[in-house]
C-alpha cells in the first residue's frame, strides 16, 4: 500500500443548531477508490465541501503531503490535486467540449489583445479526450452532448489540472446501464494511473463493483470503514441504518376508510418508464420515501398539473379527474405543500394575508373587488389556528421564520376544503419545535378525513408519521410497507432498489 | 397613497415652485391648460404600460400603435365617412387584439416580451406608413365632426377633456389594480409567478389580460393624438412615446422586474415628465437638451430612490438586532 497524500483528521463541522460532521478521519493513497455511502443528510455533501475548500471545518486537520492546515480555501484544493465532477455538472452549455476543459485558463497568443490560441487549446484537449475513450470530437458544443459524455468532459478537465483526487458525487443517477459500465471503466483505468476517486453513490452494487475501500456515514459520524474483503450491499445498508428513532408516532383515530387519492400509471417525463400507482385512503398519512432523484417531486408536480402526466389517470374520490394546472386540481379539493417553500409556497414580498386568500380570492370578493375586511378576518383566524408566530397578518411572509412560513402555505389550504393533500417535504429546513407543531396539524387533518401523501426524504419523518410508507425507486414503486414492518433496513433495501 | 408617491409629489411641488418663481408664465392658465392636456394624452397609454411592467414585461410597441390605429381611425372617418362611433369602438377592438397577439405570444410560445414588442414596434410603424403610402393622413378643408371634436379636445371649466379622461381611467384602473381580484392576481405573478401558479392563479390569463389593458389603453391614447394633432404623418407620429410611457412607470416606483408599482405612482411619473418638459420651454433652455434633462432626472430619481431605499432596509436590520 502506498502513502496517502491525503488525509482528513478528525474533522468536525458544525452549523448553527446542527451537528453537520462529527469526528470524521479519512486518508486518500494514490490510486484507490473510496466508496463513500450514507442516507440523504448522512453528512456526505459537507464532507465533500470541505475537501473542496468551499466549507470551513470546526474542528479537525486537513493533511496534504504531510503539510497540516485547519482548512483549505478552494484554490488551495485545487493546487491539492482535488477535482469535482458535480452531480448537476458545471459545465458552459454554450462553449465547445475543449473549452470548458481548459475555461479560465485558454492558451495565449503572443501580442497584446490577448486572443485565445485555438489550435493549441485544441491539441491540448485532444490527447486527454482520447485517454477517457470519447466518442465525440472535442469541438462539440457541450449543450449537444449526452450526460454521461458531458461527465467525460468534466473528468477531462480534471485530468487536465493533473488532479490527484477526482471526487464523484452521484456520478450514474442518470447513466444508462452501458454508460455506467463505460463509466467505470474509466474509473479503472484512472485507478491504474494511480489517480485516487471519491465515489458517492446511492447505488451500493456500483459501490461494491468499483471501490477499494468504503466509508459509511451516519448523522455525520463515520460509522464503518470497509475494506474490500467486506464491501457488499448487505454490510453497506447495516451500517446506514440503526439510528435510534425517537417515536413520534400518534396513531389515527379512526381506522382508515376508502381510497381518495388513487394515482393509477402515472408517468413522468423524468421516469417514462415503469409509471406510479399510489392509493391513499380516508384519514390516512402515507408516506411516500425514497432516495433523491427517485422521481417523488416529479410525481407530486405532475398530479398537482404543474407539468401534466405523460401517461396515467389520477382519481379523487371514486371520481377521474382531468388536471390540466393547479386550478383544476385545486377546483376539485387536490392540494400540493410544494418542496420548494420560498420559490413556489408563497409569494415572499406579499402579506401573510394576502398569501392566505390567494388561491380563493373568488371566494372573498363582490363583484370581482376583494373584501378585504373578511380577508383579514380569515387570516387572523387562520394564523391563531396554526399559531402562526408574526407581529400581523399585514406583515410580509419573508419576515417570517421558515416555520412560520410553512404555516402560511398550509393555512392557505387548510382554510378551503381538502380532500387530499400532497406534502413535498414537509418540514425541510423547519426547527424541532416547529416540526412538532406541523406533525400534530398532519395528524389532526388526516383524522378529519383528509387523505395524505407526504413525500420525504426524512428517514425519522417518513417512519415516525407515516400509517404507511410507499417507497419508490427510479420512477416506480418499490415497495409498500404497513406500519408493523416499519424500519430503517426496510425503507432503505426498498429505497435502493430491491424489489418487494 | 403610498410613501413612494407621496415623494414623487413632492418632488412634483417642488419642480413646479422653483419653475413658476422663475417664469411665472408656469402658472398662467393657458399653459396650466396645455400641460394638463399633455399630461392627459401620455397618462392613458402610461398607465396600459405600467400594467405590463408589473408583469415583469414591456410593451415597446405603443408609440407605432398610436400612430397606426390614428392613421386608421383618420381614414375611416374621413375617407370612408364611417360613423365615428362605430371606428372608434373598431379602434378599440384593434386594440384588444393587438394585446392578445403579444399576450399569448408572450405566455404560450414563452418568447420574451422584449422581443414580441420591439417587433410589434417595427410592424405596425410599417404597416401605417404602407396604408397611407407615406403620406399624412389628416381632415381636409372643412371636413370636421364638432362632436367629436368637443369630446376629444373640448374643455369643460378649462379642464382639458383628455385630462378628464385620464382622470377617470386612473380612477378605473386604480380599482382594478389595487382592489380588485384580478389586481391581486397581478402583483402575485409579477412577484413569483411560480407561487402563483402553485395557489391556483391563472396565471397565463392575467399576464395576457395586462397586454389587452395595455392594448386597448393605447388604443384610446390613439384617438385623443389623432384628434389633438389633426394631421399624422405616419414615419413620425408618436415616436418614442414608449419610452415615455416606460419613464412615468420608472419615476412612479415601478420596477422592471415585476410584482411593483401604483396607478398613482405612474400617473404622477406622467405629470412629472411634462412639468420638466414644459420647463426646458419655459427657462429658455435649447430645446435641444429636452432628451438630456428627462434622461438625467430619471437617472437620478432612481438612483437616489434606490439608494435611499437600502439605506432604510439596513437600518430596520440594524434595529432588529
Amino acid at each position: 500500500m502506498t502513502e496517502p497524500f491525503l488525509e482528513l483528521l478528525n474533522i468536525g463541522k458544525r452549523y448553527p443548531g446542527v451537528v453537520a460532521l462529527d469526528d470524521v478521519s479519512l486518508s486518500v493513497a494514490p490510486g484507490e477508490v473510496i466508496g463513500l455511502v450514507g442516507e440523504n443528510g448522512a453528512g456526505k455533501s459537507t464532507l465533500m465541501k470541505v475537501l473542496g475548500g468551499v466549507a470551513q471545518p470546526s474542528a479537525g486537520t486537513i493533511r496534504v503531503d504531510g503539510t497540516d492546515r485547519a482548512a483549505m480555501t478552494v484554490a488551495e484544493a485545487i493546487a491539492a490535486g482535488i477535482a469535482f465532477v458535480h452531480q448537476e455538472l458545471n459545465l458552459f452549455e454554450n462553449l465547445d467540449a475543449a473549452a470548458n476543459v481548459f475555461i479560465g485558463r485558454e492558451p495565449l497568443k503572443a501580442g497584446p489583445l490577448r486572443l485565445v490560441d485555438r489550435a493549441r487549446l485544441a491539441a491540448a484537449a485532444a490527447p486527454l479526450f482520447e485517454r477517457l475513450g470519447a466518442d465525440f470530437a472535442p469541438a462539440t458544443p457541450v449543450a449537444s452532448l449526452s450526460i454521461a459524455q458531458r461527465q467525460l468532459v468534466e473528468i477531462a478537465k480534471a485530468l487536465s489540472l493533473d488532479s490527484r483526487l477526482v471526487i464523484m458525487d452521484e456520478p450514474t443517477s442518470s447513466l444508462t446501464l452501458t454508460e455506467t459500465d463505460r463509466l467505470l471503466a474509466v474509473i479503472g483505468d484512472l485507478r491504474a494511473a494511480g489517480v485516487s476517486i471519491i465515489f458517492i453513490s446511492h447505488r451500493l452494487n456500483e459501490v461494491t463493483a468499483c471501490s477499494d475501500q468504503v466509508m459509511v456515514l451516519r448523522d455525520g459520524r463515520k460509522v464503518a470503514e470497509l475494506a474490500k474483503a467486506e464491501i457488499s450491499p448487505e454490510a453497506m445498508v447495516r451500517h446506514m441504518i440503526g439510528r435510534d428513532l425517537k417515536s413520534v408516532y400518534r396513531p389515527p383515530q379512526a381506522a382508515p376508510g376508502a381510497p381518495i387519492l388513487e394515482i393509477r400509471g402515472a408517468r413522468t417525463p423524468a421516469h417514462p418508464d415503469p409509471g406510479v400507482d399510489i392509493a391513499v385512503r380516508r384519514g390516512e398519512i402515507l408516506g411516500l420515501a425514497g432516495l433523491i432523484g427517485a422521481g417523488r417531486t416529479e410525481l407530486a408536480r405532475a398530479v398537482f398539473g404543474i407539468e401534466p402526466l405523460t401517461a396515467g389517470v389520477v382519481r379523487l374520490d371514486g371520481r377521474d379527474l382531468a388536471i390540466r394546472s393547479p386550478c383544476d386540481a385545486i377546483a376539485q379539493g387536490l392540494y400540493l405543500v410544494p418542496e420548494d417553500r420560498k420559490g413556489s409556497g408563497v409569494v415572499l414580498d406579499l402579506a401573510i394575508a394576502q398569501n392566505i386568500s390567494l388561491p380563493r380570492l373568488a371566494d372573498l370578493a363582490h363583484r370581482g373587488l376583494v373584501d378585504r375586511a373578511a380577508e383579514t378576518a380569515l387570516a387572523e383566524d387562520q394564523a391563531e389556528r396554526l399559531r402562526i408566530r408574526a407581529p400581523g397578518v399585514n406583515v410580509p411572509v419573508g419576515s417570517l421564520s421558515g416555520g412560520n412560513q410553512q404555516k402560511v402555505v398550509l393555512a392557505k389550504w387548510l382554510s378551503m376544503s381538502p380532500k387530499a393533500i400532497i406534502f413535498d417535504e414537509p418540514t425541510r429546513g423547519i426547527d424541532v419545535g416547529a416540526k412538532r407543531e406541523i406533525y400534530d396539524m398532519l395528524r389532526a387533518l388526516a383524522d378529519s378525513g383528509v387523505a395524505i401523501l407526504m413525500i420525504s426524504s426524512d428517514m425519522e419523518e417518513v417512519i415516525g408519521v407515516s400509517d404507511r410508507i410507499a417507497v419508490m425507486h427510479e420512477g416506480r414503486i418499490s415497495g409498500t410497507l404497513a406500519r408493523p414492518d416499519f424500519s430503517e433496513a426496510a425503507v432503505l433495501r426498498l429505497a435502493v432498489g430491491h424489489l418487494q | 397613497m403610498q410613501k413612494k408617491d407621496l415623494g414623487l409629489l413632492v418632488l412634483i411641488l417642488a419642480v413646479g415652485a422653483v419653475v413658476a418663481i422663475i417664469n411665472p408664465r408656469f402658472l398662467s392658465p393657458i399653459n396650466l391648460a396645455n400641460t394638463a392636456n399633455l399630461v392627459g394624452l401620455f397618462g392613458i397609454f402610461a398607465i396600459g404600460q405600467g400594467f405590463v411592467i408589473i408583469t415583469g414585461g414591456i410593451e415597446l410597441s405603443v408609440g407605432s400603435v398610436i400612430a397606426l390605429l390614428g392613421v386608421l381611425f383618420i381614414d375611416l372617418i374621413v375617407t370612408h365617412a364611417m360613423p365615428w362611433p362605430f371606428a372608434f369602438l373598431l379602434m378599440l377592438a384593434g386594440g384588444v387584439l393587438i394585446g392578445l397577439a403579444h399576450g399569448l405570444l408572450v405566455t404560450r410560445m414563452n418568447m420574451q416580451p422584449f422581443i414580441v414588442t420591439l417587433c410589434g414596434l417595427l410592424i405596425y410603424r410599417g404597416v401605417a406608413r404602407f396604408y397611407t403610402a407615406d403620406a399624412t393622413a389628416g381632415f381636409g378643408f372643412g371636413v370636421s365632426f364638432p362632436t367629436l371634436e368637443w369630446l376629444a379636445t373640448g374643455r369643460s371649466f378649462g379642464v382639458p377633456h383628455s385630462f378628464l379622461a385620464m382622470l377617470a381611467i386612473t380612477a378605473v384602473m386604480w380599482v382594478v389594480l389595487h382592489r380588485s381580484v384580478y389586481g391581486r392576481h397581478l402583483y402575485a405573478v409579477g412577484k413569483n409567478e411560480e407561487a402563483a401558479r402553485y395557489s391556483g392563479v391563472p396565471t397565463g390569463r392575467v399576464i395576457v389580460t395586462a397586454y389587452v389593458i395595455c392594448g386597448v389603453l393605447t388604443a384610446i391614447a390613439a384617438i385623443f393624438f389623432a384628434m389633438y394633432t389633426r394631421s399624422i404623418s405616419p414615419a413620425s407620429h408618436g415616436g418614442f412615446y414608449e419610452l415615455y410611457a416606460i419613464a412615468a412607470a420608472v419615476l412612479g416606483g415601478f420596477s422592471l422586474r415585476g410584482g411593483e408599482g401604483s396607478i398613482i405612482g405612474v400617473v404622477l411619473g406622467a405629470v412629472l415628465l411634462q412639468v420638466l418638459q414644459n420647463l426646458v420651454n419655459l427657462l429658455g433652455i435649447p430645446s435641444s437638451l429636452n432628451f438630456a434633462v428627462m434622461g438625467s432626472v430619471i437617472l437620478i430619481g432612481v438612483l437616489v430612490d434606490q439608494q435611499f431605499g437600502e439605506y432604510r432596509r439596513r437600518r430596520a436590520a440594524q434595529q432588529r438586532q
